[in-house]
């Protein structure tokens, strides 16, 4: 069952926030690829590359679909909770930014007052 | 693309985020205080860079030259863990009008990078505003999903990602 609540963009998000596995979830954007393709793809061993998978199909990100010897990997739910989870985090990194504007803001105020309204441009 | 949910943004803090359409991402926020101080915010560098870069960040600003007029243009730097080379972010203001909007251009990616709208509207002593990246095309605003980068800050947010993960917000 696909879920599209916070939890299941934080798991999205926290998948994605290793730049193998977002390499991995771009190269099943452009076609379907097993884990011994991944793995060559990415110079490591199959036991590195089956972990990664299994975090994005924990996630949601990648379907996986076992024939006879080989498990085939494919993108999840249309690649669209990758899309929220690198939305939600580029929000939090301008809600960090702006945390710290609020403060700027609030020392201008405060300047304005002590200098009767004086902040030259 | 809903103008009449800005009124009820007016008073809170909180950030939004979405997409629009296949080339846009736009994000919200309003700010307790009169537009001409949020604009002289983003307007003098070193105010600037105070907040682009909180000090709370894992990655420090080791440079920022903006000269935010109309034609002028702006470079920072940044000094990222586990890299030699600092990283260096620049571009041109396309059109600066002060305290209502800012226009720049992001050019580190050599022109696929997206064009950066901020505009300033005040409302009862609070400023609102609005950023809008607008993609040379879907295609460009696809990749940079796809990279998992943000605005081209992909290092940057790779340090940034242990950070934000523990503020919960």
């Amino acid at each position: 069952m696909v879920q599209y609540q916070q939890t299941s963009v934080d798991r999205s998000f926290a998948a994605l926030s290793d730049a193998t596995r977002r390499g991995v979830v771009e190269q099943l954007g452009r076609g379907d690829a097993s884990i011994s393709e991944l793995a060559g793809k990415f110079g490591m061993t199959l036991t590195g590359m089956k972990k990664h998978v299994g975090v994005l199909e924990q996630a949601g990100l990648v379907i996986t679909v076992k024939a006879g010897r080989v498990r085939t990997c494919r993108l999840g739910s249309s690649g669209l909770e990758a899309e929220a989870a690198w939305i939600e985090s580029y929000r939090r990194l301008w809600a960090a930014r702006f945390g710290a504007l609020d403060q700027i803001v609030e020392e201008l105020k405060h300047e304005e007052q002590t200098n009767g309204r004086k902040t030259s441009p | 693309m809903d103008e009449r949910r800005a009124p009820e943004a007016a008073g809170t803090r909180q950030t939004t985020t979405e997409r629009r359409g296949d080339r846009e991402l736009v994000v919200t926020r309003s700010f307790d205080g009169p537009a001409r101080l949020v604009f002289l915010a983003w307007s003098r560098p070193e105010l600037l860079r105070r907040w682009w870069v909180p000090e709370s960040f894992p990655v420090k600003l080791l440079s920022c030259e903006a000269d935010v007029r109309t034609g002028g243009t702006y470079r920072l730097e940044f000094g990222v863990p586990g890299r030699d080379e600092p990283l260096a972010f620049f571009g041109r203001y396309i059109e600066v009008v002060p305290p209502t909007r800012i226009v720049w251009s992001n050019d580190e990616d050599g022109g696929g990078g997206p064009v950066t709208t901020v505009t300033f509207e005040e409302r009862d002593g609070w400023t609102h505003i609005v950023l809008t990246d607008r993609y040379p095309s879907g295609a460009a605003l696809e990749e940079a999903i796809a990279s998992g980068s943000v605005s081209g800050y992909a290092e940057q947010f790779e340090a940034l990602e242990a950070l934000l993960g523990t503020l919960g917000e």
